[in-house]
C-alpha cells in the first residue's frame, strides 16, 4: 500500500500493519524528558519496576525550562532529573552547555531523518522539519519508553500541505505557519500528521523549517514532517551521531486532505491573543501598543532568527516604553550571535540578552507579564496566562516583525518600520 | 450527594468552551511541583477562579472541542482528577492530553452533542455509565451516547494503566 512520511515511518518501525488509524506497537529511536516533565517521568520509570533505561546513548534528559534555577523549588526539581540522569549514565548536559531541549538537540545530531523521537514536551514535533516523526507525550509515556525502548502509536491520518510560489525577503517559517493555523484551525489537524510539499519548500531554510514543524501541534497535529531534500540532508550528515535512514513517501500515497497555499502572497503576519490560529496581517494590527519583546524560543531562537532581528535592529533603538528580551536558543545559536556581532547590535539597541533557556515562554522566568500588559513574542502559544498574568496578552509573530515591533513600540510589519 | 456506583458516576456539571489549554488547567508557574495534593487548588484557575474551591467529588466536566491542547504536562489531567473530577466530558481532546488521562486513570468521554453549547448547563445533574458511555443530564432530562473508547485502550486501561502493562512487560522479560 503506498505510504504517507507518517506511515511509512511507523512502518519502518513496527512489525503490525499500518494503516491510518490502527494502532501500532512501534520502536523508538530517542527519548526525552526536561526539567518539568523528567521527575515525574523518574518517579512513573521506579514505579514500572525500571532498573536500567532501554539504550543511555539514546534517552536524554535537558534542564531548560526553569534553568538556570529560578527558585529553591524548581533547583530541587532540576537535581532530581539530573541525579537519575547520572545514575543512568543517560545523555544529559549542564546549564552553560545544553540549550532548548528542540534547538539543541537537532544541533547535536541526536535525531534524525527517518526516526521515532519522542519527548516529554509537545513541542518535539520540531523534529518532523529533519525528516523525523517527533511526537510529544507526557511523563508516563516517555518512562514506558525509557524501560521498553517502545510505544504504542496510532497511525494519523495526514494532511498534505503543498506551498507554492516563493516568499519574499520579509517572511519566513513563522509567517508562513501563522497563516496556515489561521486557515485550517487550532484542531484542524487534531491527531493528524501534517506533511510539507511543494516547489516553494527548496527556498526554506532548515532553520525556517524547524519553526514550522514546531507549530504543527498549535493545530493539534501530532507531527508535522517535511519530506527529506538536500538541506535536509547535509544538515543531518554534518552533525549525526548515529547512522540513519531517510524515508520518503510514496508519489501515490493517500491523503485526508490538500491544502494548497502560494507563499509569495504571505504577508508578516501575526497570530492575536488567545490563540495561535487568530491569524492577521501586522500591518493591520498597528494600533496595539506593546510592553515587551521575547525574541528566542524552540520556535525562533536559531541563528537566522538572530541575524533576522538584527537585521532590523541594527543602528536603531528599542522604544522607551519596551522592553527586549532576546534568548539564543542554543549555545552554538549564542557564539554565533558573539562571532557575528549581533549581540553587540542588540544590546546597542537596549535589549537584555540571556543564556539559552525557554525562559518567559511558559511564564517561567526572565520576562514574566504583568496584568493588563502586552506582549509581542516569536515562540508557539499566546494562551491565557501563558506568560505571566491572565490579564496579559501575547501576540506572536517571526523575529522581523517582533524586532521592529520594539524599535517602534507597537505590533509593526517591518516594511512599516521608517515609513 | 454524590456517588460513585460500580462504573456509574453521578456529580454536578462544570461547564467550559473550546479549546481548555493546559496552560489554563494547571499554569506553568505552578509547575515546579508534580504532587496532586499542591496542583490541585491552582486547577483552572485562569479560567475559573470559583473552580479549586468549590468543585467537589465527582463533579463531570462537560467542555467543548479540543480539551487539553497545549503542552505535554501530565500535571493537567492530575490536577483536574485531583479536584475531584470524577470524569471530563468533551466535543474531542488533544491527543497528548488523551493519552495522559488514560495513562493517568483519569476517564474521559468523546461526546460531540453532549458539548454543543446549551446541551448541559453549569450545575446540572450528570450521570455517566462509563461501561456504556451513557450520559444522562438529570436536570434537563437529556440523554446522550459517547463515542466508544478504542479496543486497544480500553484493555490499557481495563489493566490498570501503563504503569502495570510496563511492569509486567518488564517482569516477563527477567
Amino acid at each position: 500500500m503506498p505510504m504517507t512520511m507518517a506511515e511509512a515511518i511507523i512502518a519502518s518501525h513496527t512489525s503490525d500493519r499500518t494503516a491510518p488509524g490502527l494502532i501500532c506497537r512501534v520502536r523508538v529511536d530517542f527519548a526525552f524528558a526536561n526539567d518539568i516533565t523528567g521527575p515525574p517521568a523518574v518517579e512513573e520509570f521506579r514505579k514500572m519496576g525500571g532498573i536500567r533505561v532501554f539504550d543511555p546513548q539514546r534517552c536524554a534528559i535537558l534542564p531548560d525550562h526553569f534553568t538556570p534555577n529560578k527558585d529553591i523549588a524548581s533547583a530541587e526539581q532540576a537535581k532530581r532529573a539530573r541525579e537519575f540522569a547520572r545514575e543512568q549514565g543517560m545523555l544529559y548536559w549542564e546549564v552553560g552547555r545544553v540549550g532548548v531541549e528542540h534547538a539543541f538537540l537537532p544541533e547535536q545530531g541526536l535525531v534524525l531523518p527517518g526516526e521515532i523521537v519522542v519527548g516529554g514536551d509537545s513541542h518535539t514535533c520540531t523534529y518532523g522539519a529533519i525528516g523525523a516523526l517527533g511526537t510529544g507525550m507526557g511523563q508516563t509515556d516517555v518512562a514506558g519508553i525509557w524501560a521498553l525502548g517502545e510505544t504504542w502509536l496510532r497511525v494519523p491520518e495526514t494532511i498534505k500541505v503543498v506551498l507554492h510560489g516563493s516568499p519574499s525577503r520579509w517572511i519566513g517559517g513563522k509567517d508562513i505557519i501563522i497563516h496556515l493555523i489561521g486557515r485550517i484551525g487550532v484542531e484542524g489537524a487534531r491527531y493528524r500528521s501534517i506533511e510539507f510539499h511543494g516547489d516553494a519548500v527548496a527556498e526554506i531554510s532548515q532553520d525556517d523549517r524547524f519553526t514550522m514543524s514546531n507549530m504543527a501541534i498549535e493545530a493539534g497535529g501530532k507531527c508535522g514532517i517535511f519530506v527529506p531534500d538536500g538541506t535536509t540532508l547535509s544538515y543531518a550528515e554534518a552533525r549525526h551521531k548515529r547512522d540513519f535512514t531517510p524515508v520518503y513517501p510514496d508519489a501515490d500515497a493517500r491523503y485526508e486532505r490538500v491544502v494548497e497555499i502560494d507563499v509569495s502572497d504571505v504577508e508578516p503576519t501575526v497570530a492575536l491573543p488567545h490563540l495561535p490560529g487568530n491569524s492577521a496581517g501586522a500591518r493591520e494590527c498597528s494600533s496595539m501598543e506593546i510592553d515587551q519583546v521575547f525574541i528566542g524560543s524552540c520556535t525562533n531562537g536559531r541563528a537566522s532568527d538572530m541575524e533576522k532581528a538584527a537585521s532590523i535592529l541594527k543602528g536603531r533603538r528599542v522604544h522607551d516604553r519596551v522592553r527586549l528580551m532576546i534568548i539564543p536558543a542554543s549555545y552554538e545559536v549564542y557564539n554565533e550571535a558573539l562571532v557575528r556581532g549581533w549581540i553587540r547590535i542588540f544590546t546597542d539597541a537596549g535589549a537584555s540578552v540571556c543564556t539559552p533557556t525557554c525562559g518567559p515562554c511558559m511564564g517561567g522566568h526572565l520576562g514574566i507579564l504583568a496584568k493588563g500588559e502586552r506582549a509581542v513574542s516569536t515562540s508557539n502559544r499566546n494562551f491565557v496566562g501563558r506568560m505571566g498574568h491572565p490579564g496579559s496578552e501575547i501576540v506572536l509573530a517571526g523575529p522581523l516583525v517582533a524586532a521592529a515591533s520594539a524599535v517602534a513600540g507597537r505590533v509593526t510589519d517591518p516594511r512599516d518600520l521608517d515609513a | 450527594m454524590s456517588a460513585v456506583k460500580k462504573n456509574i458516576l453521578s456529580g454536578e456539571a462544570w461547564v467550559y468552551g473550546d479549546n481548555v489549554d493546559t496552560d489554563v488547567i494547571i499554569p506553568a508557574r505552578y509547575l515546579s511541583t508534580s504532587d496532586p495534593a499542591e496542583l490541585h487548588p491552582h486547577c483552572m484557575e485562569d479560567i475559573d477562579a470559583s473552580f479549586a474551591g468549590s468543585v467537589r467529588p465527582c463533579d463531570v466536566i462537560v467542555a467543548g472541542n479540543n480539551f487539553g491542547c497545549g503542552s505535554s504536562r501530565e500535571h493537567a489531567p492530575i490536577a483536574i482528577k485531583a479536584s475531584g473530577i470524577s470524569c471530563v466530558i468533551a466535543g474531542s481532546f488533544a491527543r497528548i492530553f488523551f493519552r495522559n488521562a488514560i495513562n493517568i486513570g483519569l476517564p474521559i468521554l468523546e461526546c460531540p452533542e453532549a458539548a454543543v453549547p446549551g446541551a448541559v448547563s453549569k450545575g446540572d445533574r450528570i450521570e455517566v455509565d462509563l461501561s456504556t458511555g451513557r450520559i444522562v443530564d438529570r436536570t434537563n432530562g437529556r440523554h446522550f451516547a459517547a463515542n466508544p473508547i478504542p479496543e486497544f485502550l480500553e484493555r490499557l486501561f481495563a489493566a490498570g494503566g501503563l504503569v502495570t502493562y510496563v511492569r509486567e512487560r518488564l517482569e516477563s522479560a527477567s
